[in-house]
């Protein structure tokens, strides 16, 4: 809403690319929470299009991408934009996957890993624990080291998963970000809303500038949609951003 | 060519064939009888409901001034409308529970975005057989999962609803949607053809061969053949909606588009003839350039068909590429077919043979109208007889709470909207428990409360009366959250109103529901009537169930149901609008639960103090006296504040005053009667108290002070004599189990 004053006032402002697909379903909640919310300049760019020159950061939309009919994200990944935020992301600039993003990222090899169903093959949509694994990413700066934080999610193929391999070394590198939780903050069977292998919520690539999650951090921004613990983290990549423009 | 039989078979009777013969002047060619019998089915042409309608005032004054559009606007501030409009898909869903329920969903969004307007809030009321019943746990699952599978990927929240089993609705659930969206009051679309010789476009899903005479399958009753109906069924696409919502919302604010229709019910013959009838213009398509998914389908069944996703569009001459390309920008079909004409006839050409040629108005407003008979069934004198001072008292209050928190009907639901996207477009705003859904509207410091509303049971019992409580209910569950009720769509799933006793149970409903709506001042400016919703067991109880919009002049002044989650200390207020000598007992679910009866008299209604009552609440709301706002509805006292307990984990204790019940003829009623006009607040300070007192008093509305919050568990005593106690913790997981208990079950994924 307009009459949230900006998160951060001062500086140059990073410029926000939000990824729209045909059936993307928030990519215009993103788009507002950038533009409202932090006060930062924002673009949709279609998924013809080629280039995200000008742009700091690309937040790749939650939705049902083509339709997800085929695998979630299997499509969008061959979008034209797609070879456009590969290059974003190889060129160190930040990259944000949320929900259907985060699969598309995924299926882009930007991250490890993939989204399968739901342990019980249902579509959820509830507030979840998430435990701040990882304090110190352009994602999370803004969080303290162990943070618990109630961020919603609503998917029906969320559940993540991944070689043992890529477990340990997402492990040993601080790579996983974000762990479902339960309501003593611990990862336990029953904080883990969808399955996901060991409560994975968030992870980062090596680089720690490419970013997915399933939970959806831009409708937990406002007090008035329940909670704000998710506005940190586009806080941080505001932050991240303007020491890169700076 | 044309056979009785075939007359028939197409659900038109002898006189209606006459009519046609005489309308024609000449034998309908078969695609004409066709376009004929699903435009003058009940379920398109309203020919039984029509005169009934007319006791809604601004419905007949619509329907004179040939106002009726897909949904009625209604203004919020002085930029946008708000256009809402709810719709059954009842009989698709009794035999493929999961299209049907999915396609229901589809269907009313288009009727939203049609008119310009962004939809930005589902509800739906459901309402099946037991659950104990495996046939009945199948449709439930599936009805909510096709709501699920096409309500999230549309990405437009749903946001309320409510879900009843009763063994009524065995073999035929109700699945009826409503969508509310948000328009620029200056981009109001129309769905009129009007500038002769404007190009007609087809966009969208091609047309195949699914859902042929739809409408006139939903215009019969079900019987053992509705298996066979299934390919009658459409199947939906929601990625393909979602596209159509963002091209028609882009196509509309080019500027090129002068009418628009979807096809829905009836399908092409019915967007080409309203649309034209609307303009009182006429229109020709030729059918081989709409595009096909089988090309192998004759005129009929492509008239006929009831593919979803799909929107008739009347374009600026000169402007039909531009808009052609908005539609192949979202990669969706886009076809010139025909263009509008001057003569008033509906023209359909195969290939430029003419195989259709009927007057527009014909089909629609030349529908027979039919003033049918009534007779009051017997049932209704023997069960209001029921003797209510007869029944005894439980012996143990406590486990008839319990027993009522683990009713379906009244347990979480939380099986269901957990399945649900309730939050997708960031408007939803948090408001735990809340009676209504809250949203706040972008680009403006107002918000909106929704609610869907309706008790089958009552409407069995007083079909006038239940009509009345339907709208009271909605009304009070809006202003609980501090929104002004201000309009209403509603949806009258009755039986066969062919039988008068059928039809009088529908008469007696929208008497009810209209002196309810004048008393709110709250118009009816939408809806949809479902008929024959019977099965070879039997008819279903009258269900209207009502749509309030309200709204809330500033969305951070609302309340919710729950108490705070640091509330201890906060006290109990019972407000009670006007007195009921029954107590509410008459078609109450304890009366149904305890004593196995479905009998008695509905609740009293108080038109006059139930709207007093809803001016005081959003009076209160508005000035931030209340911490916590709930109505007491079904399951009476007790539930109400055992939900208001659970929604915050807090506790409280009760502590009524006998002398504050005088009237109340049992504990048994003080407890689960439904006596309308209640609802508990809870209050932060003595000072808010003495203000409500003030207020309340001068509303001729009853304040008073039940006990405070506090604790974890839940007591309730009369005087001295302790009636419940439960942990909190032990009310919630009985209410959350209720479902998902019953739910897990092998046979789940198999069709029963």
């Amino acid at each position: 809403m307009s009459s949230v004053a900006p998160a951060i006032n001062t500086g140059a402002r990073p410029r926000f690319a939000v990824l729209r697909f045909p059936g993307s379903n928030c990519d215009q909640d993103a788009y507002f929470t950038v533009k409202d919310v932090l006060g930062c300049p924002v673009d949709y760019v279609w998924h013809q299009e080629t280039s995200l020159a000008g742009f700091d950061v690309v937040l790749v939309p939650g939705g049902f991408s083509y339709g997800d009919y085929l695998r979630t994200g299997a499509v969008a990944r061959f979008a034209p934009i797609m070879d456009a935020a590969i290059a974003h992301a190889e060129n160190g600039g930040l990259v944000i996957g949320i929900c259907n993003g985060f699969q598309i990222l995924c299926e882009a090899g930007l991250l490890p890993g993939a989204l399968v169903r739901n342990r019980d093959c249902k579509f959820l949509c509830k507030y979840v624990g998430l435990r701040v694994e990882n304090n110190t990413t352009p994602f999370t700066t803004e969080y303290s080291a162990g943070q618990i934080i109630q961020i919603p999610i609503a998917h029906g193929e969320g559940c993540y998963v991944c070689d043992e391999a890529t477990e340990a070394e997402l492990q040993a590198s601080g790579r996983i970000l974000f762990r479902y939780v339960d309501g003593d903050g611990n990862p336990t069977l029953e904080g883990n809303p969808n399955g996901s292998q060991s409560n994975i919520a968030g992870i980062a690539n090596a680089k720690f500038n490419v970013m997915g999650m399933m939970p959806h951090p831009e409708r937990a921004s406002e007090k008035i949609l329940g909670t704000a613990d998710g506005r940190a983290i586009f806080e941080s990549i505001v932050k991240h951003a303007m020491k890169t423009l700076a | 060519m044309i056979d009785p039989k075939m007359v028939q078979e197409m659900g038109l009777n002898e006189r209606e064939y006459q009519q046609i013969l005489d309308t024609l002047k000449r034998e309908p060619t078969v695609t004409e009888l066709g376009m004929f019998s699903v435009m003058w089915s009940e379920h398109c042409g309203y020919k039984y409901s029509r005169p009934v309608l007319s006791l809604f005032k601004n419905y007949k004054a619509a329907q004179e001034s040939g106002a009726l559009e897909n949904a009625g606007v209604i203004p919020l501030d002085d930029q946008f409308g708000i256009v809402f409009k709810v719709e059954s898909h009842n009989h698709p869903s009794a035999v493929e529970p999961f299209q049907g329920a999915a396609t229901g969903v589809g269907g009313i969004l288009r009727d939203i975005f049609t008119m310009g307007a962004r939809p930005i809030a589902n509800l739906n009321s459901l309402r099946f057989g037991p659950l104990d019943e495996p046939r009945n746990r199948y449709l439930f699952e599936h009805v909510v999962a096709g709501i699920s599978h096409y309500g999230n990927c549309v990405g437009v929240p749903t946001v309320a609803g409510e879900i009843y089993f009763n063994p009524c609705y065995s073999g035929n659930p109700l699945v009826n949607a409503m969508s509310v969206g948000v328009v620029d009051l200056d981009k109001i679309a129309s769905a009129a053809a009007s500038g002769v010789g404007n190009p007609v476009i087809y966009v969208g899903s091609s047309t195949g061969k699914d859902g042929i005479h739809g409408a006139t399958f939903a215009s019969v009753e079900l019987g053992p053949d509705s298996e066979s109906k299934r390919p009658n069924v459409q199947m939906g696409d929601p990625f393909l909606e979602k596209l159509l919502i963002e091209a028609t919302l882009e196509a509309l604010a080019s500027g090129h588009v002068v009418g628009i229709q979807d096809m829905g019910a009836a399908g092409l013959t019915c967007s080409t003839s309203e649309t034209a009838a609307k303009a009182s213009t006429g229109m020709e398509i030729d059918v081989r350039k709409v595009p096909l998914r089988e090309a192998d389908m004759t005129a009929y069944e492509i008239m006929l068909s009831e593919s979803q996703e799909r929107m008739l569009c009347i374009a600026k001459a000169g402007t039909e590429q531009a808009v052609i390309d908005i539609f192949k920008k979202w990669e969706l079909n886009a076809a010139v077919v025909g263009f509008v004409t001057d003569d008033g006839l509906v023209r359909i050409k195969d290939n430029g043979v003419v195989v259709a040629e009927i007057p527009a108005k014909a089909l629609t407003n030349e529908c027979p109208t039919y003033y049918l008979e009534t007779e009051e069934p017997a049932y209704i004198a023997q069960v209001q007889a029921f003797d209510l001072a007869s029944l005894p008292e439980p012996e143990d209050y406590g486990d008839v709470l319990l027993s009522l928190l683990d009713c379906p009907s009244i347990a979480s639901k939380g099986w269901v909207t957990d399945q649900y996207d309730s939050m997708v477009q960031t408007q939803t705003v948090h408001s735990p428990g809340a009676d209504a859904a809250i949203l706040r509207i972008r680009g403006s410091k107002k918000g909106i409360a929704v609610k869907l509303d309706g008790n089958g049971r009552y409407g069995y019992l007083d079909p006038f009366v239940g009509g009345q409580i339907a709208v009271v209910e909605a009304a009070r569950n809006v202003a609980c959250v501090g929104a002004r009720p201000v309009a209403v769509t509603d949806n009258l799933n009755f039986a066969n109103p062919e039988k008068p006793t059928g039809f009088w149970q529908f008469r007696r409903s929208v008497e009810g529901l209209a002196s309810a709506t004048e008393a709110f001042n709250t118009p009816v400016v939408s809806g949809n009537v479902s008929f024959y919703n019977e099965t070879p067991d039997g008819p279903i109880f009258p269900t209207p169930t009502i749509g309030m919009l309200g709204v809330l002049d500033d969305v951070n002044r609302r309340c919710g149901a729950a108490f705070r989650p640091d509330g201890e200390g906060d006290q109990l207020v019972l407000l009670t609008a006007y007195d009921d000598p029954t107590g509410g007992l008459g078609g109450s679910e304890y009366l149904n639960l305890q004593h196995g009866e479905q009998a008695g008299k509905p609740p009293i209604v108080n038109l006059e103090q139930e709207v007093k009552l809803t001016e005081l609440l959003v009076s209160c709301i508005g000035e931030g006296l209340f911490a916590s706002c709930h109505d007491v509805s079904d399951g009476g006292l007790a539930v109400c504040l055992a939900e208001m307990a659970i929604l915050s984990s807090e506790g409280a204790l009760v502590l009524l005053n006998p002398a504050d019940f005088v009237d109340t003829p049992s504990h048994s009623a003080l407890l689960f009667g439904e006596a309308q006009g209640r609802v508990v607040v809870a209050l932060r300070t003595e000072k808010q108290f003495t203000k409500l007192k003030e207020k309340a008093a001068v509303a001729g509305i009853k304040a008073a002070w039940i006990g405070t919050v506090g604790g974890d568990e839940l007591r309730i005593a009369v005087g001295p004599e302790v009636l419940t106690v439960h942990p909190v913790a032990e009310l919630a997981r009985v209410s959350d189990q209720a479902i998902p208990r019953r739910m897990e079950t092998r046979e789940l994924t198999e069709r029963a």
